[in-house]
């Protein structure tokens, strides 16, 4: 190793031009050229390095051509000129291989002298989280709107009519009990029809869309519901749906059945599967409860939780998770909106409502319902 | 409902043996054909089914009714029900009159002489149990056996109790009272179907019984009533009477016309088996009116048309026959088909194909997608949603929902408009429509901050209920809301103004902070001007909050919480919110980006360092400076802002910067200078004095 502080070389004036003394000049500046290229060990130091050998005001080849070349006598010129070019050509091929050496060795050596502990925590710049069930309902009306349904959305308060009468629950039905309903209060003036109460699905917007528009339809509803429910870990006053509808000329119940195991598969992944059981809804018939395999144990019934099995809770075990209810639009429902052009015996129809709290509790395995309502920001963030 | 597989096996031959038909299969096909079985309890003979019927389905609340879908899905005989009653002596004691025709349509009744009353049975008691029913005596027990067996309800009177040998249907007269079996008082109202004596009123009809006229150890002689009361009269009854019983449920939904007779006879072979005594006279057997059971037109194309599928004649004609309809074939494709009177939710054509649809199995049909040749119509509010949702998340709030109620005192505080009160609300705390959604908020940030939770940050985007001219309005907002300590941890250390000390200058920062996320949600939409104004409503800090006005229209307000509303609520903590109202805001539409062309000449910076009175707030400064109509000041803004130390009190420093540019040319430094003074000289005309 050559010592730190052996002075730097320089290019000397030359007397003696005889092919000897030219040897002797070359060969110091090639050692020279050989010794500050080993030293060239990142990018600032191959920027020096350069800079010296080749710098057009100041570098070593420009004293070479200054007091070398120039100095040359006449009959010497040619020779000293062909070494010259010679010379310049080993700088040149010197400070590329040096460049090389550089990006190779460069990071390395940088490292050890800027290096930063790479371990310490990451600085998270806060972003909100999106509400998981606003989330999921964006999800399932996403899916419909790829699927050509446009989206409608309708009152919260509303009336008897839009949510019971023209939905095919006739005044003092008992299918009005499964919906416990919380009333507008001083009410009791009106006649029952314009009775305001709290929607308790977002079936009315059914109706209400289809008097604004003639078939055919397709349309999906994202909303708020309420019931008198009072609140439990499974229960809430305050849920949200997504109801849908589809009416045309030729809607069959195949048609509800491979939409909606479309979609399902387009929400769930595409190894869902879907099955379907008759149920009652007063506004459709036929009318079926549609069930998806569980999609949180792939509809085995049994989850494999760390090394342990244990058995699927959101299923109860069962491989299948009760998703929606839907069924054929009730000719009576395309009765109270007949003169719009929904003449039962020319057109039909499919409908669907699904719970996005539940859907979203399912995904999510959140156990309790008032998560959702309460605000709690380290529930709220894991959703982000 | 609870029902035991066992029992209805004896009326239809599924043996439990055969795995084919077992108590496992049985539950799944039963559910698969919308008769749904919740879950098995109990072991071999002791199983039970947990039922889940539907409404509409009354005939399926017994153990006759699913076996008789057992007949129809597994396509096995159903054994018919009969009673075999002695020979009985000499002539009914007791008359019928039915006078309100429409409550009830049919009444039959059965009398029985010198019964014992006692115990049921052991395999009556036990297969009560079964289905969760408690023996009471060998009379009660017959009803209820029937009841559970073949679901049409049946009461028993102590005929001796009955003055006058006579039954009566009608409605209660004014100030009639009855005492029911769970021995309540009940004053009747005159819409009530009762079933009276010569005298009295009896029984709530279809309901309860009276509790004086009642089978007890001391009864003899007993009168079986086997009615048809109409559905709506008995759910009205029941419901006055906040009443809901085994009978009233199944009337409420529509029990069999035609089961009256045999359901009395079966109650009263019952009652003789095991108590003796004898019938006298035969079934009186009163009509008021007949069913409207008009047969229904069957189109096998129009099946298809709805289902998708031809089933075909033998698969149609199978299912309607095993479930009790009678078909017979009209034309080629038609079928006149002819209902059964346990059946009264088939009405129509549409009925019927619901009835083959799920005795085929809703599995069964192909999974198909149609066409569809209408218009997807986006809504112009879902982008303007969008973007707000969008820049709001980015703004580091979270999303949250509260519920839609709120308590009148909420109501009142923070809103001016009527509310709209409940009926049925759930509590006190939840009695009105919410008409803002700042309560909403402040309870989660509470719920927060006493859980821990210091640094929060929740927006929430829903609706407010208004009452307007006697309609209900359900306007947009969004509300977002912080705690200080989230404020405080999120301002960049760069971005500070106000470096004075105390809790003015961080409130400050705080509620420029807010500001700038108001300014970002409104500045996404097209305006001309962006103002603010001090006219906020009462909840907030006076001297801490602010109006947005865009293009002159008040659109949001923010700024801090009033901390003494805040005291009230035990929010240990500052708060900042807003309230942007949508409905005013989406007037304007979404701001549509226009490329300007970049500076091509580098921007000169100046400082200017002064001191002014307080009352000089920052918008005169900026006033007054834009009143110079400098062409080339692109922007004049604070860069630090002091008061206390050497600056007397009343006063603050200020470091404003002005950045020139041209798009033109480079700036001389002759010009710079020229505005710089006139900037000067408008600052002093300001009152201000230039810091040295």
């Amino acid at each position: 190793m050559t010592p730190q502080n052996q002075p730097a070389y320089a290019v000397p004036k030359l007397t003696d031009f005889s092919a000897p003394a030219l040897d002797k000049a070359a060969k110091d500046l090639l050692a020279a050229l050989e010794n500050e290229s080993t030293k060239v060990k990142n990018e600032g130091d191959l920027k020096t390095f350069r800079d010296r050998w080749m710098a057009r005001k100041d570098g070593i080849l420009t004293h070479v051509n200054h007091l070398w070349l120039k100095a040359a006598p006449k009959d010497a010129k040619r020779d000293v000129g062909q070494r010259v070019n010679q010379l310049k050509a080993e700088v040149e091929q010197k400070i590329e291989s040096a460049l090389q050496q550089s990006q190779n060795a460069g990071p390395q050596s940088r490292g050890d002298a800027e290096r930063i502990d790479i371990s310490l925590p990451a600085l998270r710049r806060p972003i909100g989280a999106e509400h998981p069930v606003i989330k999921t309902m964006n999800e399932i009306v996403g899916v419909f709107r790829n699927l050509g349904y446009s989206v409608e959305e309708g009152p919260v308060i509303e009336s008897d009519y839009y949510n019971f009468e023209s939905l095919n629950f006739p005044p003092n039905h008992p299918a009005r009990d499964t919906q416990d309903t919380l009333f507008i209060a001083n009410q009791e003036s009106k006649p029952q029809r314009e009775r305001l109460l709290l929607r308790t699905h977002t079936s009315p917007v059914q109706i209400r869309t289809m008097e604004k528009m003639k078939p055919p339809l397709r349309i999906v509803i994202p909303g708020k519901v309420h019931r008198n429910d009072p609140p439990d870990a499974s229960h809430s006053p305050m849920f949200h749906q997504v109801e849908g509808l589809a009416v045309d000329t030729n809607i069959t119940f195949g048609d509800l059945k491979g939409t909606l195991d479309h979609a399902m598969k387009m929400l769930f992944g595409s190894s869902v599967k879907t099955s379907f059981r008759p149920s009652f809804f007063p506004f459709t018939e036929p009318s079926a409860e549609m069930m998806v395999s569980c999609f949180i144990c792939g509809g085995s019934g049994k989850r494999v939780v760390g090394t342990k099995e244990e058995p699927c809770r959101p299923c109860k075990q069962s491989g299948w998770i009760e998703i929606l209810g839907c069924g054929m639009v009730d000719p009576n429902v395309f009765g109270f909106v007949k003169e719009n052009g929904y003449d039962p015996k020319k057109i039909s129809g499919f409908a669907f409502g699904m719970g996005a709290d539940r859907i979203a509790l399912l995904k999510y395995g959140v156990d309790d319902i008032q998560l959702f309502f309460q605000g709690d920001v380290r529930f709220l963030e894991q959703f982000g | 409902m609870k029902l035991s597989p066992q029992w209805l096996r004896e009326f239809v031959d599924i043996p439990a043996a055969d795995p084919q038909t077992d108590d496992r299969r049985l539950a799944e096909d039963l559910t698969s054909a919308g008769i749904t079985v919740e879950g098995l309890n109990g072991e071999g003979a002791n199983t039970a089914f947990e039922m889940e019927i539907t409404t509409n389905r009354p005939d399926a609340m017994n153990h006759y009714g699913v076996a008789r879908e057992c007949s129809a899905i597994y396509d096995r005989e159903l054994k018919p029900l009969e009673a075999k009653l002695p020979a009985s002596t000499g002539k009914a004691p007791a008359s019928i009159e039915i006078q309100d025709k429409q409550g009830c349509a049919r009444y039959t009744a059965r009398v029985i002489r010198g019964v014992k009353i006692k115990a049921s049975p052991e395999h009556i008691v036990k297969r009560l149990a079964g289905v969760d029913q408690r023996s009471i005596n060998n009379a009660a027990d017959a009803s209820n056996y029937t009841l559970w067996e073949m679901g049409h309800p049946t009461h028993a009177f102590d005929l001796d109790l009955l003055e006058g040998n006579k039954i009566i249907v009608r409605r209660a007269a004014k100030g009639e009272t009855l005492k029911t079996l769970d021995g309540v008082d009940r004053k009747l109202s005159i819409n009530d179907l009762i079933i009276a004596d010569a005298k009295k009123p009896v029984a709530l009809a279809g309901v309860m019984g009276g509790f004086d006229s009642m089978i007890t150890s001391k009864t003899k002689n007993i009168l079986i009533e086997s009615a048809w009361f109409d559905p709506s009269a008995v759910r009205k009854t029941a419901k006055h009477h906040g009443l809901h019983t085994d009978a009233s449920h199944r009337f409420e939904r529509g029990s069999d016309y035609g089961a009256t007779s045999i359901a009395c006879a079966r109650v009263a072979m019952r009652i003789l088996e095991s108590g003796g005594g004898e019938l006298q006279g035969g079934e009186i057997d009163t009509l008021a009116r007949e069913l409207d059971l008009a047969p229904i037109l069957f189109d096998r194309s129009e099946a298809k048309r709805i289902l998708g599928e031809d089933l075909g004649d033998t698969e149609i004609v199978r299912i309607l026959r095993r479930l009790g309809f009678n078909v017979i074939p009209d034309t080629n494709s038609d079928y006149l088909v002819t209902v059964p009177t346990w059946r009264l939710d088939v009405e129509r054509e549409i009925d019927l194909i619901e009835e083959i649809a799920r005795l085929h199995g809703y599995d069964k049909f192909k999974k198909t997608l149609p066409s569809y040749a209408g218009a997807v119509i986006e809504t112009s509010e879902s982008a303007k949603d969008a973007k707000l949702r969008s820049a709001l998340l980015s703004l580091g709030y979270n999303e949250a929902v509260s519920l839609s109620f709120i308590s009148h005192q909420d109501a009142e505080q923070f809103s001016s408009s009527p509310v709209i009160e409940l009926e049925n609300p759930l509590s006190e705390e939840a009695s009105v429509m919410r008409t803002s959604l700042v309560p909403g908020l402040l309870n989660m940030l509470a719920y927060n901050v006493n859980h821990g939770n210091e640094s929060v940050r929740l927006f929430e985007a829903g609706s407010v209920f208004e009452l307007a001219e006697g309609k209900s309005r359900e306007p947009k907002q969004i509300c977002l809301a912080a705690t200080m300590s989230n404020l405080k941890a999120s301002l960049p250390k760069g971005g500070i103004l106000d470096v004075s000390k105390g809790d003015n200058a961080a409130a400050a920062e705080a509620f420029r902070s807010v500001k700038g996320d108001v300014e970002r949600l409104v500045g996404a939409f097209e305006h001309s001007s962006i103002q603010y104004d001090s006219q906020t409503a009462d909840y907030y800090h006076p001297g801490r909050s602010a109006r947005v006005l865009v293009n002159g229209e008040v659109v949001a307000q923010f700024g801090q919480i009033d901390p003494e509303i805040l005291a009230h609520r035990k929010l240990r903590q500052d708060i900042f919110a807003g309230e942007i109202y949508l409905e005013r805001l989406y007037k304007n539409e979404l701001r549509k980006v226009q490329y300007q062309p970049l500076p091509r000449y580098p921007a000169v910076e100046r400082d200017f360092s002064f001191i002014f009175g307080d009352d000089v707030i920052f918008s005169k400064i900026q006033l007054a400076v834009s009143a110079l109509k400098l062409g080339e000041l692109q922007n004049f803004a604070p860069a630090e802002i002091f008061r206390g130390g050497s600056i007397p009190a009343g006063k603050y420093s200020v470091l404003l910067r002005a950045r020139f540019q041209s798009y033109e040319r480079t700036l001389r430094d002759e010009e710079v200078a020229e505005w710089s003074a006139k900037i000067i000289k408008a600052l002093e005309t300001l009152g201000g004095a230039q810091r040295a």
